[in-house]
Order: C-alpha cells, then structure tokens, then sequence
C-alpha cells in the first residue's frame, strides 16, 4: 500500500529502534490510506512523551499540546469544526496519569474523536518509572520495591462510564490494529484504542513475547453491544483480551448536543457575530418598556 | 437637602434581598433617576447577613459610599452587620417584630414599618421583600403603575394568584411609602433626569459578556468560581442566539487547553476564572506564549492566599497574571474601570489577542463584576470583526520568521496548507526541535511582538486639570471611586491618572508622572503591585500609597478623607 501522501522527509525520528511506536505510526498511515482522510482534514493532537511525538512523524495538522492536556484541545478542536477528522494520541502516561481526570470527561462529553493511547506499562521519556498501567510487582529506579499501586484499566474505566467504543490492539498484529483503527476511525462519537506495545529500553517484563503469549482476541461469540460482558472481558487480565470490546453506536456526541450546528453547519471560523442580533440584546438593558 | 440617597438592604442569603434590589434599581430607571448598586456578600447559599447598596441620584453616580441614609434591615442581626456605617442621620426603616430588640430606639432611628404584617394580610409573608419595593417606590412618588408593570414582568412566569398578590405587595407598600413621604421624616430632592431613557443598566460582568459577542467570541470553557462564574452564565444563556459553545469543563486545567485548542481550529476563545482557579490555568497560559496562540482571559479577582475571601474583592492578582506561565513570552493585561470600559476592552482584547497572538487578560475583581449603574449604550459599528487568519498554502509555515514577530495564523482545514502548532520549542513549520541557533531566533521572534504591543497600548485616562501639582493613580475597578472623591477634594492642583492597561505600560506614563510634584497610589491590595511594576518599568518610586484590603472595596469617604490627609 501507498501511504506516501502520510510521509514526512527529513525527519529525525527520536524513538528507539524496535519501539513498539514504529508499526503503531505504520499501521495508522495504513488505516488513514485506506479510509482516503486527506491529511488537510486531519488533525493529530498529543500530550508529551515518547507516543506523543507521534503527529511529528506523519503528515497532518498537529496540535502538540502540554503533558496529559490532549483530550480537552482536541474535544474543542472537533467542536470548532466537525469536519475534521480529530485524533488524540499519546502514551499511557499522558492519557492516564497527567490526563486522567481528562480521560473521564472527555468519556463523558463524547466528542466524535479518536483517542489512540500507546500502552507500554512504563515511562520512556522520564527514564523508566512506572506508569498508571504496569503490573504489580514490577521494579523501577522510583518503585523500588516493585509496583504495588493496582493497575489502572483503561478500558473497564471507560466501559463503566458507557463510552461509545472500545478496543484494545496490540502492536505485534499489523493487520488486526489496522482494522480496529480504522473501525474507530469510523466510529460516531468518542473512540478509546488501547494499543499494547514493548518498550524495548525500560520495560524487561512486558516484552513482545510477552504480549504475544498474554493476550487473545475476542471472537465472534462477543457481543459488543453488550456492556456488561464487555465489561467481564475488560476486567481479564493474563491473559488479556484484544479486539473491541464495546460499541454503543446510539449516544449523542458533543458537537450534536451543544447545538450549535443543528441550523448551520458552518465551521466557527466562517461564522460573523451576528451584530443585529447583539443591538438588541443590548437594547434589552435599557429596560424602557 | 440631599440630592443623592444611599439606601441598603441587609438580610441573609436566600431572602430575597437580590429581589429587592433587582426590582428597585430597574423601576428606579424607568422612573429616570440615577442608579448605582453593589453588594458584599458571605460565602454561603443560605444564611449569614448580605447587604446591597442602591444609590439614587439626580446625577450620575457611579461608586460605593459608606454612609447609609436609608436602612432596611430584613432580619434580627442585619442591624448589627452594618452598625459601623449607620450615623445620626441614618434612618432605619424596620419592622419590630422581625427584627425584634436590634429595633432599639435609644440607639438609632427606626421608623416601624409593617412590611411582614401588611404580606401576611396579602397572604404570605414571603410577599414582605415586594412590600419593601413598593415602599420605596411610594417614598419617592414613583408612579404605582410604574412599579406594577415592572413587577408584573418579572414574575411573568409565575402563577396567577402570586403575580397579584405581588401586585397587592406593591400596593401595599406602595401606600406606606407615601404615609412616609408625607411625614417628613426622609428628606431628599432627588429628580429625574430624562437622558437616561436610552441607557443601559448592566453590571460589569455583562458589560464584558456584551464586549466578548462584540469581539465575535464564539467559545467559552470554564469551571464555576466566584466572583468568575457570571460571564460563564451570560454566555451560556446566549449561546444558542449567538452560536456560542459555552462548556463546563472539568477543571480549570481543561478550560483553557480546551479554548487554546479552538482558537488553533478558528473559534475566538476566551476562559473566566478567578484566583485558585487561574493558578491552575498557568500552565496554558504558558503554552499560549509557546505556541502563539491568541486567548482571552477574564481573571475576577478575589483575595487569597488559596482559597482567601471567596465572595469579597482586592486587586491582588496583577502580579501573579503578569509573571503567570513558565519562560518568556510577551502577553497584555488590560483592567476595566467603568462599564464603558469592561464592554470595550473586552472586545478589543479578542482583536489584541487575534493580532498579536498572545494572551490577552481582563483583570476584574468582585466589587466591579457585581457593580452596575446606567451608563450610554455602546456604540456597534455594523461592520463584520477583523479576523487575523490566513488561507493556508502548501507551503505553509505557521512559525514563518517575519520581520515584527508575526507569523500569519492559519487553522486547519482552510486552505491546502498543514498547520502545526507544539508546546516544544519548534521550526517555523512548527516541528520539535532542538537547534538551539532556531530556539534563539524562535524567542527573539516572540519577544520582537512586546514593541508592537508598546504602539497599540491603550493609553491612561487623565481625569482633572492638565496643570496638577499632586497626581493620584489607580487602575481598574477604583476609577469610579477615585473619580469622585477626588471631585470631592474640588482642588485644582489634583488630578487622577487612570490605567486601564496596566501592561505593558503605555508610553505616555513616565511623562505623566514626571510633571506631578507628589504621586499617591490607590490599589485594593496590601503591596502596591501597580506601583512595583511602574518602579520597575519607568523607574519613579511611588511612596504614598492608599492601600485597602479588607476584602471590600473603598467607600467614596473613607477615600476622600484619606486623600485630604496626605495632601494637607
């Protein structure tokens, strides 16, 4: 496949080579191509960190924002012109430590955007301390005496909250990844797709074997549209499940329920104040009748 | 005789004082008369003691006085709230019953009034603050009708039977009034004055929620906050007129991200906060400066430490909304100081923001936000906004080194260009990184647009004669309070300088100051931040300082009698 017209040349790309970004950043290119998004109408938001670094590397608008803040400019963006496709990405650190009351929220707010989160169980950039996901028990230069936190579970977290779609994928499995992206590409409203992925310098536990013999796709006999299984299967762990978990495909999204493109689908940016209309509000004020 | 009457209203929270001074100060204005109202109030939904300060005149009037010529207290402790600011010449219109032995007329002057007494007859005693209305309405000859067809209009929504028991109230009142009048007891000649027809009566949040339609604001996230929150509810309330989306976030934190993110994708964005809230909007405040990102902030202040005097005022945040945000970067602070000013200045703060793409903050704090009098509407030119974005090319750069600093702004999916924006430091095309010869010119860039600012300040509003020996300066909310103690003083050789652009400084200030034999500062705060910051950019040291920061605002005696003492 042809994803040239993702490309960027000249670039220095900062990760390590065998970090699980690299096929992530491949197969999204991938799934971008197949659903013919013109990278004008593409914007990649992200916080900070390995993941975040993300919108550099591939041809699109970017919106490279503060540590753990992606999903708040990103609900606006989407907001201020649904015609763009929107895409937060970012690691697991971003989206669910510094980001975390974000992630809720935004669950809630269901913006029609996709939330692409890079799931290492491990910090990179800071030098490899825990994230809000690593297993318990497992040793860093801060936890060390092992992690003994409870892992946070992104997706019985946005389950709970009934958001709109969720899958979990894993970086190993080109093709699969590629087709739960671009389902949620695809998706009306809020999309969470928990990517797994080695980190090769910091995490020695979560290896590429490792998540190759510890997770399993979801077959045909789930139903996503079942929330209560779904969340069963998101609360499995060793293994974990993988494909998505939860659709719910009737929930109104934000740019729908603030209303303002009901009569007028023009983006904010085309739009005047409407001058008459403020004369008489103002008008209002001088309280004469 | 008086020709200007202060009257206050005291009672506690839920007790429909905010009634009462709603309907007076509008049937004041249909009547014609002057009107100025603000309130202090306690932290609390129901309970403690609040008081409201209606001011009726033949003339303008446009600040808090201490003195209380008519007191209506609602409830037994409201007297003792306000006890400090009653004199011999305060008359207290008062109901024994309610307020039980505070009615002592060894001490003060009470007239009895039956406000409950007459709303039970009607059938309610909930019906004794409309009673108050019409008394006042009575006192001063207002036009019964006048005060019915008002009343009728705000309880349209209501019932049958309450709109005319509240009507009775009126009534009811209103003939008590008149017993009052014909007593002589109250004396006062206050007219009504036929200009005002056309005036607006808004308080200054509205004032700036009116400036930020006009300035084409079409977004709004904040997190609820006092004295913050009633821009939020303005626009909100406006939003499906004028297209606005007015969100709720979940944290200050979202808030601004949020309006950053819709400026990048062509909204005009603005934030409301006050203290607490905005040190949590820090961090966007900085990533405005790096990604050149226009937002508007209206920053109500509120004292603190943390979380201070939540419903009370000062002018203590200056400081911190000038150095607010890591590294160096250029941004302006404006600070309203009528209503005239909060309509206008928050419409030019989104054209200022636009333009330079910088933070632009409106300073307010609560005694200005829930503070209003009838001034003239404001003039709205019926032209469409000047908008500083571009169409995108394929080659587009969103960092472009321009010779003053600017890169045209374009937003994504207008044009075939791609627009990158980043927190890190960046190349013009907006990428990471880290040519530390680029991050030189990338700061000197940012920095370039502070002389550009300098050329577009709002300059400082000089009030009295041109030939002042002693210079009085002040900034933001006090110019009202300022403006009429110095009247008071009637010296020639006094005048007031006022700043509503505290920074950068405009241009003119050091020439203003150096022509002044004695300067005196006036701020609602305990360090003089304004005087820091003019020693710190013009050089000229400011020692007579008039301080207040008790939570309230200066009362137009407390001021005049502190000026008359420094310069006599």
């Amino acid at each position: 496949m042809n994803t040239e017209i993702f490309n960027m040349v000249d670039i220095d790309i900062a990760w390590c080579p065998g970090c699980g970004n690299f096929p992530i950043l491949k197969i999204l290119k991938q799934a971008l191509t197949e659903l013919t998004i013109e990278p004008t109408k593409l914007v990649m938001v992200s916080g900070i960190g390995q993941a975040a670094k993300i919108p550099h590397y591939l041809k699109a608008n970017v919106f490279n924002g503060l540590h753990g803040r992606a999903l708040p400019p990103a609900t606006a963006i989407k907001a201020t012109n649904p015609a763009l496709t929107v895409i937060a990405e970012s690691g697991d650190g971003d989206m669910y430590a510094e980001g975390g009351n974000h992630f809720i929220h935004t669950i809630r707010r269901n913006p029609d955007i996709i939330n692409i989160v890079h799931n290492n169980m491990v910090y990179g950039l800071t030098k490899g301390q825990a994230s809000p996901t690593s297993q318990t028990g497992f040793k860093t230069p801060v936890q060390v005496g092992g992690v003994f936190l409870e892992p946070f579970n992104p997706l019985a977290v946005a389950i709970a909250l009934d958001a709109s779609f969720v899958a979990r994928a894993f970086s190993g499995d080109a093709e699969q990844t590629k087709e739960i992206i671009k389902q949620a590409i695809e998706h009306k409203g809020y999309a969470l797709v928990d990517i797994f992925q080695p980190c090769v310098s910091f995490n020695k536990l979560n290896t590429f074997e490792w998540f190759k013999k510890n997770t399993y796709y979801l077959d045909d006999s789930h139903d996503p549209s079942n929330r209560n299984e779904a969340f069963k299967k998101a609360t499995e762990n060793e293994p974990f499940p993988l494909g998505i978990f939860y659709i719910n495909p009737d929930k109104r999204t934000f740019e729908e329920n603030i209303g303002i493109y009901k009569e007028n689908q023009k983006p904010l940016y085309e739009r005047e104040p409407d001058v008459g209309k403020l004369k008489s509000l103002i008008e209002t004020f001088t309280i004469s009748e | 005789m008086r020709k200007d009457l202060s009257i206050v209203l005291c009672g506690q929270a839920g007790q429909g004082i905010q009634t009462v001074e709603y309907l007076l100060t509008r049937i004041f204005k249909l009547a014609g008369y002057n009107v100025f109202a603000t309130k202090e109030y306690m932290s609390r939904v129901r309970g403690g003691i609040n008081s409201t300060e209606i001011r009726v005149s033949s003339g303008p009037v446009r600040a808090c006085v201490n003195r209380i010529d008519i007191l209506i207290p609602l409830n037994k402790g409201a007297v003792g709230h306000v006890e400090k600011r009653i004199s011999p010449q305060t008359i207290i219109l008062a109901e024994k019953e309610t307020i039980a032995d505070d009615f002592d007329q060894t001490r003060h002057n009470f007239i009895d009034v039956p406000f409950t007494k007459k709303a039970s007859e009607i059938g309610n005693k909930i019906y004794s603050n409309v009673v108050a209305v019409g008394t006042i309405t009575g006192l001063f000859g207002i036009e019964l009708q006048t005060a019915g067809e008002y009343v009728k209009k705000f309880f349209f929504s209501k019932a049958d039977d309450v709109i005319q028991n509240n009507l009775a109230a009126v009534k009811a009142g209103f003939n008590l009034g008149l017993a009052l009048a014909d007593s002589s007891k109250i004396k006062f000649d206050i007219n009504g004055d036929a200009g005002i027809k056309g005036q607006i009566l808004v308080n200054g949040v509205e004032a700036a929620a009116l400036g930020a339609i006009a300035g084409g604001c079409n977004f709004i996230s904040s997190y609820p906050m006092s004295p913050s929150t009633g821009l939020l509810v303005f626009l909100a309330k406006q939003a499906k007129d004028f297209g606005i989306i007015a969100e709720q976030a979940e944290d200050e934190i979202a808030a601004i991200n949020m309006a950053i993110g819709a400026w990048y994708a062509g909204a005009r964005a603005m934030v409301t906060t006050s203290g607490g809230g905005f040190a949590l909007m820090t961090e966007g405040i900085s990533l405005a400066g790096i990604l050149e990102s226009p937002i508007v902030i209206h920053l109500a202040q509120r004292p603190g430490p943390a979380t201070g005097l939540p419903t009370r005022t000062e002018q203590a945040d200056l400081e911190l909304a000038l150095y607010a945000g890591h590294g160096e970067f250029p941004r302006i602070l404006l600070a309203p100081g009528n209503i005239q000013d909060a309509f206008y200045l928050t419409r030019k703060a989104f054209y200022l923001a636009d333009k330079y793409q910088i933070p632009v903050f409106i300073l307010t704090d609560q005694y200005f936000v829930d503070s209003y009098y009838n001034t003239p509407c404001p003039d709205l030119p019926d032209i469409n906004i000047e908008k500083h974005i571009i169409k995108t090319g394929v080659d587009y750069k969103r960092y472009k080194l321009t010779d003053d600093g600017i890169s045209p702004r374009g937003i994504p999916g207008y044009g075939n260009g791609l627009v990158a924006v980043d927190s890190d430091e960046h190349d013009e095309a907006g990428h990471i990184t880290e040519d530390l010869t680029l991050r030189v010119e990338m700061v000197d860039k940012r920095l370039k647009k502070l002389q550009l600012l300098k050329n577009d300040a709002i300059p400082p509003v000089l009030v009295g004669s041109e030939d002042y020996k002693n210079l009085i300066v002040c900034w933001g909310s006090t110019y009202n309070v300022v403006k009429e103690a110095v009247e008071n003083l009637g010296r020639d050789d006094t005048a007031f300088l006022h700043f509503r652009q505290v920074y950068p400084l405009p241009g003119q200030t050091s020439d203003y100051l150096k022509k002044a034999k004695r300067i005196i500062i006036v701020e609602n705060n305990a360090t003089s931040q304004f005087a820091k910051l003019i020693k710190l950019h013009t050089d000229i040291e400011i020692n007579d300082r008039i301080l207040k920061y008790d939570g309230l605002s200066f009362y137009v005696e407390e001021l005049t009698e502190k000026l008359n003492d420094l310069l006599n």
